[in-house]
């Protein structure tokens, strides 16, 4: 087994590889749409990666890729040296969307991630009770999402992934939903929780500030169709950061100008695609 | 509106309903009684009716072979919807090919299968829980195969990427999304469990509230028929005051706002 382990985890291999990976989508009217073509990406291990794009590039696409829950038209991807075939059991995802089951309490669904993986209910419980403080909603255990509000929600759904302790955290504009202030406190946790042990992070986002002051690299892709990586920017930026802070400091702004001035012809380009559609 | 004040206003509308009645029942309007009591009856005889049956004890037999006639359509009915349902939605092929009778058979007005239910099953209860399921299982079953191919996509692949294997799927996600969908159609389904009842009962039985209402009819007992009316109507308010408070302890996850889905 620990041999076995031990090929699958190879030290020098990154976390997440993707290889030339294209996506193309059968059209109803029977031509097909090619979403992302040859896109090639790689995240360390321990690396927090942001991907920003016009909307509708197809970074989410990207995402469902990594996580195994679409398998890319070509190209391969590789998972800690290792292909992977089926979904990917070392990845957390947090959805853009509501991804609470509804009838589980908060408790519940944190601690549903361990019950399915065989941990006993009352230490599953303890230890979701102990998630739930750290991030914050320690009394709220007993509530039902539509009893909390949007940001307490993501609070429970980073809960409920971190609890699995995965080692490639898949993150789909989570904090997309919230308002300003909010994702900027989420911010601070999420990347509170990431320093404790520094998951490989792959986090999608269409919002550039986000993306410069959570990650260690941010990689631009193209306006679709046929979207692909068109700049990979290294952030210099100090780590512990406050996201609040930080954009107040004058690397944080060249970054942001050099970024955007390439972001920005990509952004007319993909706004002119969808309001010509 | 205060609670006081409202069910005032609700005992107001039966009084005001009830000396109406009264009144044009007993008096004569410019030399016409409006509402003959040969086919109105009464409120006095009525209510004489009611309480000479309950004072006799002879209407708990008929109430309780009406609710148990119920209860065992719904409990019956329910489990075959669930099931099926289940399977509908888990095999889109199955589905697809049995689509046009299922279509078909909800189509049929069960009312004319309650003479073939009382030839096969004979005068006893389960004609009338035969009829009573026709009824009560499209309802569950269309709920349930909506609850389940409904699920939201996020919230699939969400439990997938948390590990789940089908059967906790199953359990975990399809299980509570189609049960939601079920409780939600709780006072519908139920409802029709007692219409099965009664109205198996009033096309041929030898007890319940729809045997009392036919054998009054049958001899132009309209006193009667209304008395039986009346009971059976306060039977299905406390059945659903029943099902409302079952429906609030299992849906408490459910925003309220949703209450009114189909």
């Amino acid at each position: 087994m620990a041999g076995g382990a031990a090929a699958a985890r190879d030290a020098t291999a990154s976390a997440v590889a993707l290889h030339d990976v294209s996506i193309a989508f059968r059209l109803a009217g029977g031509g097909t749409y090619t979403a992302v073509a040859g896109a090639s990406l790689a995240v360390a291990d321990g690396e927090f990666v942001a991907i920003v794009g016009p909307t509708g590039c197809g970074k989410s696409t990207l995402l469902n890729i990594a996580a195994g829950l679409m398998a890319p038209s070509a190209g391969r991807v590789d998972i800690f040296g290792a292909s992977l075939g089926t979904l990917n059991r070392q990845a957390g995802y947090l959805f853009q969307a509501d991804a609470l089951f509804p009838w589980k309490t908060a408790l519940q669904n944190v601690a549903i991630g361990l019950e399915t993986a065989g941990t006993p209910s009352d230490d599953a419980r303890s230890q979701a009770q102990t998630w739930l403080t750290r991030v914050g909603l320690g009394s709220f255990a007993d509530r039902y999402p539509h009893m909390l509000s949007g940001g307490q929600r993501k609070r429970v759904g980073l809960a409920q992934v971190l609890i699995r302790d995965p080692k490639i955290l898949l993150m789909d504009e989570p904090f997309g939903p919230l308002d300003a202030q909010t994702r900027q406190i989420m911010g601070n946790l999420l990347l509170d929780l990431w320093s404790a042990d520094r998951k490989a992070v792959l986090f999608v986002t269409h919002d550039l500030e986000e993306a410069i002051a959570l990650s260690d690299r941010v990689v631009i892709m193209s306006a679709g169709p046929a979207a692909r990586v068109i700049g990979d920017w290294k952030v210099p930026l100090a780590r512990p950061r406050d996201i609040g802070e930080i954009k107040l400091d004058n690397a944080f702004h060249e970054l942001h100008r050099d970024i955007w001035h390439m972001l920005k012809a990509e952004v007319i380009k993909g706004y002119a695609q969808t309001e010509g559609a | 509106m205060p609670r006081m004040r409202l069910i005032l206003l609700q005992g107001l509308v039966a009084v005001i309903a009830i000396a109406l009645w009264y009144v044009l029942s007993t008096y004569p309007v410019f030399g016409h009684v409006l509402l003959p009591p040969f086919f109105f009856s009464t409120p006095v005889d009525v209510a004489s009716q009611i309480i000479d049956w309950f004072a006799t004890g002879v209407i708990w037999k008929h109430l309780w072979v009406t609710l148990e006639e119920s209860i065992l359509a719904f409990v019956l009915g329910s489990i075959g919807g669930v099931v099926v349902g289940f399977w509908f939605a888990r095999q889109p092929r199955t589905a697809a090919v049995l689509d046009p009778y299922v279509k078909m058979a909800n189509a049929l007005p069960r009312v004319v299968l309650a003479p073939i239910f009382t030839l096969w099953l004979g005068l006893g209860i389960w004609s009338k829980v035969a009829l009573g399921i026709t009824l009560v299982f499209f309802i569950v079953f269309f709920n349930v195969y909506q609850g389940v191919k409904e699920v939201s996509p996020t919230v699939l692949a969400n439990a997938r990427m948390l590990g789940m294997s089908e059967r906790q799927l199953m359990r975990h996600v399809y299980w509570p999304s189609a049960l939601s969908w079920m409780f939600s159609s709780l006072h519908t389904s139920v409802g029709f469990a007692v219409v099965g009842a009664v109205v198996g009962e009033y096309l041929g039985a030898a007890a319940g509230l729809g045997y009392l209402i036919q054998q009054a009819e049958g001899v132009f007992d309209v006193a009667g028929v209304f008395a039986g009316m009346f009971v059976l109507a306060a039977f299905v308010i406390v059945i659903d005051t029943i099902v409302s408070a079952i429906e609030k302890r299992l849906l408490v996850w459910r925003p309220a706002t949703n209450d009114a889905r189909p």
